[in-house]
Protein backbone atom coordinates (compact mmCIF):
# COMPACT_ATOMS: atom_id res chain seq x y z
CA UNK A 1 0.00 0.00 0.00
CA UNK A 2 2.57 2.44 1.04
CA UNK A 3 4.50 2.41 -2.42
CA UNK A 4 1.70 3.81 -3.94
CA UNK A 5 2.35 7.82 -4.21
CA UNK A 6 -0.63 9.77 -2.64
CA UNK A 7 -2.16 11.87 -3.79
CA UNK A 8 -2.77 9.90 -6.80
CA UNK A 9 -2.52 10.82 -10.46
CA UNK A 10 -5.74 12.65 -10.14
CA UNK A 11 -7.27 16.12 -8.74
CA UNK A 12 -10.36 16.81 -6.44
CA UNK A 13 -13.47 18.60 -6.58
CA UNK A 14 -15.66 20.36 -3.78
CA UNK A 15 -19.05 21.46 -4.69
CA UNK A 16 -20.31 24.31 -2.96
CA UNK A 17 -16.75 25.46 -2.24
CA UNK A 18 -17.09 28.87 -1.96
CA UNK A 19 -17.88 29.60 1.74
CA UNK A 20 -18.02 27.41 5.19
CA UNK A 21 -17.57 24.02 5.21
CA UNK A 22 -16.78 23.65 1.88
CA UNK A 23 -14.36 26.56 1.30
CA UNK A 24 -12.59 24.77 4.44
CA UNK A 25 -12.84 21.18 2.91
CA UNK A 26 -11.15 23.05 -0.52
CA UNK A 27 -7.97 24.28 1.21
CA UNK A 28 -7.46 20.79 3.58
CA UNK A 29 -7.25 19.27 0.29
CA UNK A 30 -5.04 21.70 -0.98
CA UNK A 31 -2.67 21.13 1.50
CA UNK A 32 -3.03 17.84 1.59
CA UNK A 33 -0.74 17.88 -1.85
CA UNK A 34 -4.92 18.10 -4.53
CA UNK A 35 -5.48 20.22 -7.50
CA UNK A 36 -8.53 21.14 -6.29
CA UNK A 37 -11.49 22.61 -8.42
CA UNK A 38 -13.58 24.94 -6.07
CA UNK A 39 -17.25 24.61 -7.69
CA UNK A 40 -19.61 26.97 -6.35
CA UNK A 41 -22.80 28.75 -7.84
CA UNK A 42 -23.08 32.64 -7.49
CA UNK A 43 -20.26 33.70 -5.19
CA UNK A 44 -17.86 33.68 -7.60
CA UNK A 45 -16.16 36.32 -5.74
CA UNK A 46 -15.84 34.19 -2.39
CA UNK A 47 -14.82 31.14 -4.63
CA UNK A 48 -12.28 33.00 -6.31
CA UNK A 49 -11.02 33.75 -2.53
CA UNK A 50 -10.72 30.51 -2.22
CA UNK A 51 -8.32 29.90 -4.93
CA UNK A 52 -6.22 32.69 -4.32
CA UNK A 53 -5.82 32.04 -0.54
CA UNK A 54 -5.06 28.17 -1.97
CA UNK A 55 -2.58 29.65 -4.51
CA UNK A 56 -0.83 32.04 -1.73
CA UNK A 57 -0.24 29.00 0.33
CA UNK A 58 1.60 26.97 -2.61
CA UNK A 59 -1.68 24.72 -3.35
CA UNK A 60 -3.27 24.42 -6.60
CA UNK A 61 -6.97 25.39 -7.10
CA UNK A 62 -9.70 26.36 -9.89
CA UNK A 63 -13.10 28.30 -9.39
CA UNK A 64 -16.03 26.14 -11.58
CA UNK A 65 -19.40 27.69 -11.67
CA UNK A 66 -21.79 25.51 -11.76
CA UNK A 67 -25.83 24.75 -10.47
CA UNK A 68 -25.43 21.43 -8.81
CA UNK A 69 -29.29 20.84 -9.48
CA UNK A 70 -28.48 21.05 -13.39
CA UNK A 71 -28.43 17.85 -15.09
CA UNK A 72 -25.19 19.09 -17.13
CA UNK A 73 -23.37 20.46 -13.95
CA UNK A 74 -21.46 17.16 -13.38
CA UNK A 75 -19.74 17.08 -17.00
CA UNK A 76 -19.45 20.81 -16.77
CA UNK A 77 -17.74 20.78 -13.67
CA UNK A 78 -15.26 18.12 -14.51
CA UNK A 79 -14.71 18.63 -18.08
CA UNK A 80 -13.41 22.21 -16.83
CA UNK A 81 -11.29 20.85 -13.74
CA UNK A 82 -9.67 17.62 -15.83
CA UNK A 83 -8.96 19.95 -18.76
CA UNK A 84 -6.96 22.59 -16.44
CA UNK A 85 -5.35 19.95 -14.45
CA UNK A 86 -5.08 17.07 -16.99
CA UNK A 87 -5.94 14.51 -14.81
CA UNK A 88 -9.60 12.65 -13.84
CA UNK A 89 -10.91 14.02 -10.81
CA UNK A 90 -9.87 10.94 -7.99
CA UNK A 91 -11.46 12.70 -5.01
CA UNK A 92 -14.89 14.53 -4.86
CA UNK A 93 -16.67 15.78 -1.84
CA UNK A 94 -20.31 16.67 -2.51
CA UNK A 95 -20.58 19.45 0.06
CA UNK A 96 -23.56 21.78 -1.71
CA UNK A 97 -26.46 21.95 0.58
CA UNK A 98 -29.51 24.21 1.17
CA UNK A 99 -31.89 24.24 3.86
CA UNK A 100 -35.32 25.15 3.28
CA UNK A 101 -36.97 25.31 6.91
CA UNK A 102 -40.91 24.59 7.65
CA UNK A 103 -42.90 22.52 9.59
CA UNK A 104 -44.12 18.77 7.60
CA UNK A 105 -48.38 20.66 7.89
CA UNK A 106 -46.72 24.23 5.74
CA UNK A 107 -43.83 22.51 4.21
CA UNK A 108 -44.65 23.52 0.00
CA UNK A 109 -43.50 21.26 -2.99
CA UNK A 110 -40.63 23.63 -3.80
CA UNK A 111 -39.20 23.83 -0.54
CA UNK A 112 -39.19 20.15 -0.31
CA UNK A 113 -37.77 19.76 -4.36
CA UNK A 114 -35.23 22.28 -3.57
CA UNK A 115 -34.00 20.54 -0.85
CA UNK A 116 -33.87 17.34 -2.22
CA UNK A 117 -32.53 18.14 -5.25
CA UNK A 118 -29.42 19.78 -4.23
CA UNK A 119 -28.52 18.26 -0.99
CA UNK A 120 -29.48 14.19 -2.45
CA UNK A 121 -29.98 14.23 -6.65
CA UNK A 122 -27.04 16.41 -6.98
CA UNK A 123 -25.00 13.87 -4.99
CA UNK A 124 -25.55 10.93 -6.63
CA UNK A 125 -25.42 12.58 -10.13
CA UNK A 126 -22.01 13.72 -9.27
CA UNK A 127 -20.99 10.15 -7.67
CA UNK A 128 -22.21 8.60 -10.85
CA UNK A 129 -19.90 10.53 -12.90
CA UNK A 130 -17.09 10.13 -10.94
CA UNK A 131 -16.92 6.36 -10.50
CA UNK A 132 -16.28 5.97 -14.13
CA UNK A 133 -13.01 7.27 -14.19
CA UNK A 134 -12.27 5.89 -10.15
CA UNK A 135 -13.13 2.43 -11.04
CA UNK A 136 -11.16 2.54 -14.25
CA UNK A 137 -8.25 4.16 -12.57
CA UNK A 138 -8.92 1.33 -9.29
CA UNK A 139 -8.41 3.86 -7.07
CA UNK A 140 -10.99 7.08 -5.19
CA UNK A 141 -12.29 9.02 -3.04
CA UNK A 142 -15.76 10.21 -2.32
CA UNK A 143 -16.89 12.09 0.43
CA UNK A 144 -20.35 12.91 1.45
CA UNK A 145 -21.16 16.12 3.73
CA UNK A 146 -24.25 14.73 4.97
CA UNK A 147 -25.90 16.15 8.54
CA UNK A 148 -26.82 15.06 12.35
CA UNK A 149 -29.79 16.08 11.08
CA UNK A 150 -29.90 13.06 9.06
CA UNK A 151 -29.58 10.71 12.18
CA UNK A 152 -31.98 12.36 14.38
CA UNK A 153 -35.23 14.48 13.89
CA UNK A 154 -35.01 18.30 14.40
CA UNK A 155 -38.36 19.55 14.42
CA UNK A 156 -38.85 22.09 10.94
CA UNK A 157 -36.19 20.30 9.17
CA UNK A 158 -37.93 16.79 7.80
CA UNK A 159 -37.11 17.98 4.06
CA UNK A 160 -33.62 18.53 5.11
CA UNK A 161 -33.26 15.80 7.34
CA UNK A 162 -35.05 12.91 4.59
CA UNK A 163 -32.21 14.34 1.83
CA UNK A 164 -29.22 13.84 4.38
CA UNK A 165 -30.65 10.44 5.39
CA UNK A 166 -31.20 9.95 2.14
CA UNK A 167 -27.54 10.20 1.40
CA UNK A 168 -26.38 8.40 4.34
CA UNK A 169 -28.11 5.35 2.66
CA UNK A 170 -27.06 6.52 -0.88
CA UNK A 171 -23.38 6.46 0.39
CA UNK A 172 -23.34 3.13 2.32
CA UNK A 173 -25.22 1.41 -0.79
CA UNK A 174 -22.60 2.80 -3.28
CA UNK A 175 -19.85 2.11 -1.29
CA UNK A 176 -20.39 -1.74 -0.76
CA UNK A 177 -21.10 -1.45 -5.15
CA UNK A 178 -17.68 -0.19 -6.09
CA UNK A 179 -15.68 -1.20 -2.82
CA UNK A 180 -13.30 -3.81 -4.77
CA UNK A 181 -12.34 -1.24 -6.95
CA UNK A 182 -10.40 0.33 -4.88
CA UNK A 183 -12.62 3.12 -4.54
CA UNK A 184 -14.02 4.11 -0.97
CA UNK A 185 -17.20 6.33 -0.36
CA UNK A 186 -17.94 7.89 3.37
CA UNK A 187 -20.18 10.08 5.04
CA UNK A 188 -19.25 12.98 7.30
CA UNK A 189 -21.92 13.93 9.56
CA UNK A 190 -21.38 17.30 11.00
CA UNK A 191 -23.41 18.76 13.96
CA UNK A 192 -24.33 22.23 14.39
CA UNK A 193 -21.04 24.47 12.73
CA UNK A 194 -20.41 28.21 12.31
CA UNK A 195 -21.17 28.85 8.47
CA UNK A 196 -23.80 31.10 7.39
CA UNK A 197 -25.74 28.73 7.17
CA UNK A 198 -26.39 28.60 11.41
CA UNK A 199 -25.94 32.16 11.86
CA UNK A 200 -29.45 32.69 12.45
CA UNK A 201 -29.89 29.69 14.24
CA UNK A 202 -30.78 30.08 18.20
CA UNK A 203 -28.11 29.66 20.48
CA UNK A 204 -30.15 28.09 22.61
CA UNK A 205 -29.79 25.14 20.76
CA UNK A 206 -25.72 24.82 21.63
CA UNK A 207 -26.68 24.07 24.70
CA UNK A 208 -27.94 20.79 23.75
CA UNK A 209 -24.22 20.08 22.46
CA UNK A 210 -22.33 18.03 24.42
CA UNK A 211 -19.19 20.11 23.98
CA UNK A 212 -21.14 23.76 24.65
CA UNK A 213 -19.95 24.90 21.35
CA UNK A 214 -20.36 24.86 17.81
CA UNK A 215 -18.19 23.31 15.65
CA UNK A 216 -15.70 24.85 12.96
CA UNK A 217 -15.35 24.25 8.95
CA UNK A 218 -11.86 23.35 9.87
CA UNK A 219 -12.66 20.82 12.44
CA UNK A 220 -15.65 19.22 9.90
CA UNK A 221 -12.46 19.31 7.11
CA UNK A 222 -10.50 17.73 9.01
CA UNK A 223 -12.58 14.76 9.05
CA UNK A 224 -12.95 14.91 5.39
CA UNK A 225 -8.77 14.95 4.93
CA UNK A 226 -8.80 11.94 6.59
CA UNK A 227 -11.28 10.30 4.55
CA UNK A 228 -9.82 11.14 1.32
CA UNK A 229 -6.06 10.18 2.79
CA UNK A 230 -4.09 6.94 2.06
CA UNK A 231 -4.48 6.26 5.76
CA UNK A 232 -8.31 5.85 5.19
CA UNK A 233 -7.88 3.17 2.44
CA UNK A 234 -9.99 0.18 4.32
CA UNK A 235 -13.04 2.57 5.49
CA UNK A 236 -15.68 2.81 3.20
CA UNK A 237 -19.19 2.78 4.10
CA UNK A 238 -18.86 4.94 7.12
CA UNK A 239 -20.34 7.83 8.39
CA UNK A 240 -18.22 10.26 10.46
CA UNK A 241 -20.11 12.20 12.67
CA UNK A 242 -18.34 15.34 13.80
CA UNK A 243 -21.06 17.16 15.89
CA UNK A 244 -19.61 17.36 19.62
CA UNK A 245 -21.34 14.51 20.88
CA UNK A 246 -24.88 15.61 19.74
CA UNK A 247 -26.18 12.87 17.98
CA UNK A 248 -24.67 10.46 19.83
CA UNK B 1 -15.62 4.16 -37.63
CA UNK B 2 -15.05 0.45 -38.46
CA UNK B 3 -14.11 -2.34 -36.54
CA UNK B 4 -13.43 -6.02 -37.38
CA UNK B 5 -15.35 -8.70 -34.99
CA UNK B 6 -11.62 -10.36 -34.48
CA UNK B 7 -10.94 -6.69 -33.07
CA UNK B 8 -13.93 -6.32 -31.00
CA UNK B 9 -12.95 -9.49 -29.60
CA UNK B 10 -9.60 -8.72 -28.63
CA UNK B 11 -10.56 -5.94 -26.68
CA UNK B 12 -13.55 -7.46 -24.95
CA UNK B 13 -10.98 -10.77 -23.89
CA UNK B 14 -8.27 -7.91 -22.62
CA UNK B 15 -11.06 -5.80 -20.77
CA UNK B 16 -12.65 -9.15 -19.54
CA UNK B 17 -9.13 -10.67 -18.22
CA UNK B 18 -8.10 -7.42 -16.39
CA UNK B 19 -11.78 -8.07 -14.13
CA UNK B 20 -9.87 -11.28 -13.09
CA UNK B 21 -10.38 -14.67 -15.25
CA UNK B 22 -7.34 -16.18 -17.18
CA UNK B 23 -7.35 -14.98 -20.66
CA UNK B 24 -7.09 -18.40 -21.99
CA UNK B 25 -9.99 -18.90 -20.03
CA UNK B 26 -12.24 -16.37 -22.20
CA UNK B 27 -13.74 -17.77 -25.23
CA UNK B 28 -17.06 -17.24 -26.97
CA UNK B 29 -18.60 -19.82 -25.54
CA UNK B 30 -17.60 -19.03 -22.16
CA UNK B 31 -20.54 -17.73 -19.71
CA UNK B 32 -19.64 -14.48 -17.52
CA UNK B 33 -21.04 -16.77 -14.60
CA UNK B 34 -18.38 -19.31 -15.44
CA UNK B 35 -15.31 -16.84 -15.45
CA UNK B 36 -16.90 -15.02 -12.21
CA UNK B 37 -17.70 -12.11 -14.01
CA UNK B 38 -20.41 -10.13 -12.15
CA UNK B 39 -22.58 -6.84 -12.84
CA UNK B 40 -19.73 -4.74 -11.74
CA UNK B 41 -17.42 -5.61 -14.23
CA UNK B 42 -19.91 -5.70 -17.01
CA UNK B 43 -20.59 -2.11 -16.05
CA UNK B 44 -17.30 -1.51 -16.46
CA UNK B 45 -17.28 -3.36 -19.67
CA UNK B 46 -20.07 -1.12 -21.06
CA UNK B 47 -18.36 2.26 -19.82
CA UNK B 48 -15.11 0.62 -21.81
CA UNK B 49 -17.22 -0.34 -25.14
CA UNK B 50 -18.67 2.98 -25.18
CA UNK B 51 -15.56 4.67 -24.55
CA UNK B 52 -13.60 3.02 -27.63
CA UNK B 53 -16.39 2.15 -30.10
CA UNK B 54 -19.34 4.30 -29.01
CA UNK B 55 -21.53 1.66 -28.62
CA UNK B 56 -23.90 2.49 -25.43
CA UNK B 57 -25.18 -0.66 -24.01
CA UNK B 58 -27.89 -0.29 -21.78
CA UNK B 59 -29.59 -2.18 -18.94
CA UNK B 60 -32.15 -4.02 -21.20
CA UNK B 61 -28.88 -5.04 -23.07
CA UNK B 62 -26.58 -6.42 -20.51
CA UNK B 63 -29.52 -8.47 -19.14
CA UNK B 64 -29.48 -10.87 -22.79
CA UNK B 65 -25.94 -10.80 -22.64
CA UNK B 66 -24.93 -14.62 -21.03
CA UNK B 67 -22.08 -15.22 -22.86
CA UNK B 68 -18.49 -13.41 -24.26
CA UNK B 69 -19.79 -14.44 -27.62
CA UNK B 70 -22.66 -12.85 -27.20
CA UNK B 71 -21.33 -9.17 -26.35
CA UNK B 72 -18.50 -9.55 -28.92
CA UNK B 73 -21.46 -9.95 -31.45
CA UNK B 74 -23.57 -7.28 -30.11
CA UNK B 75 -20.73 -4.42 -30.30
CA UNK B 76 -19.93 -5.66 -33.64
CA UNK B 77 -23.00 -5.19 -34.89
CA UNK B 78 -23.73 -1.63 -32.91
CA UNK B 79 -20.51 -0.39 -34.23
CA UNK B 80 -20.65 -1.48 -38.23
Amino acid sequence: MSEVSWPPAGCALVTGGSRGIGAAIAKQLAADGWAVGVNYRSQSAAAEQVVAEIEAAGGRALAIAADVTDPAAPSITFEAVEQHFGVPVLALVNNAGISRDNLSPSLTDDEWNAVIDTNLTAAFRFTRHALKAMMRARTGRIVNIASVVGLRANAGQSNYGAAKAGLIQFTRTAAVEVARRGVTINAVAPGWIETDMTADVNTDLLEAVPARRAGTPAEVAACVGFLVSQQASYVTGAVLSVDGGLGA
Amino acid sequence: MSVTKEQVQERVVEALASFGPDADTITPSATFEELDIDSLDLVELAQIVEDEYGVVLKGEDMKELKTVGDVVELISTRAA
